[in-house]
């Protein structure tokens, strides 16, 4: 067999397609995963060469460092608060917008708007100004009559909701998702329940909600890992101030490894959040058994 | 009040209340760009006021100026630059991986399927460490190689969009391709590449607004302010150091958010679609 035989085979030309996602998977993914795994044992500092140290940098994370523990508990609430908003308020907004009207598409386009610009640099430099104390919100608050004066980004217990609000804002792109999954359902499903005699809610919970389960699953996994590793908003407009309150785990992350120079430390706080993350989608793959309806099975 | 008298009053109530809360949602955006074209001290005097006492282009022509002496001319054309190769190398890389995931049967097709949702998966701030490591050894820090190159080997997203959309062609077409004597890899270039057109300009749309918007790999990797694209300008721009003139920040970032619109205005179907059938964001 001539080499242009052996490489019209489908078993060699599925290769040669394929090739640039395993070159690409295993230098930028593989190598880097297991050289930080390596890293993570090693006081590093860039100017000088590892030194191997043992397990320093997890003890030191697990028993010496407050700021750690105070990241994780940030991001844990930021991502399980948020997310689920995101999703409700996707969902809601998708219930009343499916049924059609001759504005639904202007309606829908604005609705999505937020989520495509919400993620940039601009927006967030504007939400450092709209929740200041001298800017929108409060000037709008006062001007419905409640003399509002809060420093929104200057309260421990107020700033971490700004950067949730920012983040739930966007919740267009879940609910285009969510737009399709329901036009998806078929019409009747919902003729044969009004028959037997079910009203709007049991409907919505024994129809709707379990139809939409797998896109609701795949959503909440992705935006969780997602809303662990969010950065630009915290590292724009907070900084994780004050006190820490907003300190994003990925943000003390970066100022470990970039800031202080600390590239073994930053590697093994990496490699702790990926465990997490990998536990959590475990757990929700798990148990999505219970909740999530393929309608195939 | 009769069935239909109630019916059209719902009616009106329905897009009442949709038009509020729209206008609640891109209140933030709309009070920006009004905004810049406030006077520097009105921004904050009349913060209330959607509409500013006199129009002023002067945050414009400040703003443009930049600062260290780069203006904003060279930041936007440095974010050209990296987001139109970076999804040039998404565009092709993923429609080639995409063809053979879905039309060739090769060995351990289902592990390299598997490691491609684990690459989806893993978050770049896991690995952007070691990965810095390694592009500060190949000498790429502070030039644009760290934001393009890792692009020409197939983005997760766009491959899966295109995997959809191949499925959806018959493969009756790919062999009386092949009787008539085409390749493998011809039949990609002449039968599947023009069918799939569609999804290639949703994956392009995409991956060109995430690169705009990409503000944490800029960070890492560029160095010098004339590489800097927007998203890193405006950080610096709105840093307190700098003169925080918030006038020309908005100007800059109102400026900044046009090219996202224009997709946005005029890509809308392909955004939908990109959405709806991979049933994903990013």
């Amino acid at each position: 067999m001539t080499i242009k035989q052996k490489l019209n085979r489908e078993s060699t030309a599925g290769y040669v397609f394929i090739l640039p996602f395993i070159i690409g998977f295993l230098a930028f993914t593989i190598i880097p995963i297991f050289f930080s795994f390596a890293l993570s044992f090693t006081s590093y500092d860039v100017l000088s060469a590892p030194k191997f140290i043992g397990i320093d940098n997890y003890v030191q994370m697990f028993t010496n460092d407050s700021k750690f523990w105070k990241s994780m508990g940030v991001t844990f609430y930021y991502a399980l608060v948020s997310v689920p908003l995101r999703l409700i308020f996707a969902l809601l907004v998708a219930m009343i917008l499916v049924r059609p009207s001759k504005a639904s598409g202007v309606y829908r386009a604005i609705y999505y708007l937020p989520s495509i610009m919400g993620g940039s640099v601009a927006v967030a430099v504007l939400w450092k100004r709209l929740f200041a104390s001298d800017g929108a919100i409060n000037a709008l608050l006062q001007l419905v009559g409640i003399p509002c004066k809060i420093a929104w980004l200057s309260n421990t217990s107020t700033a971490i909701w700004t950067l949730i609000i920012l983040a739930v804002w966007q919740f267009g792109s879940s609910m285009l998702i969510f737009l399709s999954g329901l036009k998806q359902i078929p019409v009747t499903y919902y003729e044969a329940a009004t028959i037997d005699g079910a009203g709007k809610m049991k409907q919505f919970f024994s129809i709707t909600l379990p139809m939409l389960t797998p896109v609701i699953f795949f959503n909440l996994v992705m935006q969780l890992i997602n809303g662990f590793m969010a950065f630009t908003q915290c590292y724009i407009i907070t900084q994780g101030k004050p006190l820490d309150s907003t300190l994003f785990y990925t943000v003390y992350m970066y100022q470990n490894s970039f800031q202080f120079n600390q590239m073994g430390y930053g590697c093994a706080m990496a490699w702790v959040m990926l465990l997490i993350v990998a536990l959590l989608t475990g757990v929700l793959f798990k148990t999505s058994n219970n909740w999530v309806y393929y309608a195939s099975k | 009040m009769n069935y239909t008298q109630r019916k059209k009053i719902g009616t009106v109530i329905y897009h009442i209340l949709i038009c509020f809360f729209g206008i609640v949602m891109i209140y933030p955006l709309l009070w920006m760009v009004m905004s810049s074209f406030k006077d520097n001290t009105e921004i904050f005097t009349n913060a209330k006021s959607l509409i500013p006492k006199t129009f002023e282009l002067t945050n414009y022509s400040t703003g443009w100026a930049g600062f260290g002496g780069i203006s904003f001319s060279v930041f936007f054309r440095n974010s050209f630059v990296i987001c139109i190769l970076a999804t040039v190398g998404t565009v092709i890389s993923s429609a080639v991986i995409a063809y053979g995931f879905s039309r060739c049967n090769f060995k351990l097709r289902g592990f390299w399927f598997a490691c491609m949702i684990v690459s989806m998966m893993m978050p770049f701030q896991i690995i952007m460490i070691p990965q810095f490591i390694i592009f500060k050894q190949l000498n790429w820090v502070g030039t644009f190689a760290p934001l393009i190159v890792p692009y020409f080997f197939g983005l997760p997203f766009g491959i899966f969009l295109i995997m959809q959309f191949i499925r959806g062609i018959p493969r009756e077409l790919d062999e009386a391709a092949k009787i008539d004597g085409c390749s493998i890899y011809g039949i990609f270039v002449r039968v599947i590449l023009p069918l799939i057109v569609p999804a290639l300009v949703t994956t392009a749309i995409f991956s060109f607004m995430w690169r705009w918007d990409d503000f944490l790999a800029a960070l890492l990797y560029l160095n010098k302010p004339s590489f800097y694209p927007v998203s890193l300008a405006l950080k610096m721009f709105s840093d307190p150091s700098a003169q925080s003139n918030w006038g020309s920040m908005f100007a800059m970032a109102s400026l900044s958010l046009i090219p996202i619109f224009v997709i946005f205005i005029t890509m809308q179907k392909y955004l939908v679609e990109g959405i709806s059938t991979t049933g994903m964001k990013d």
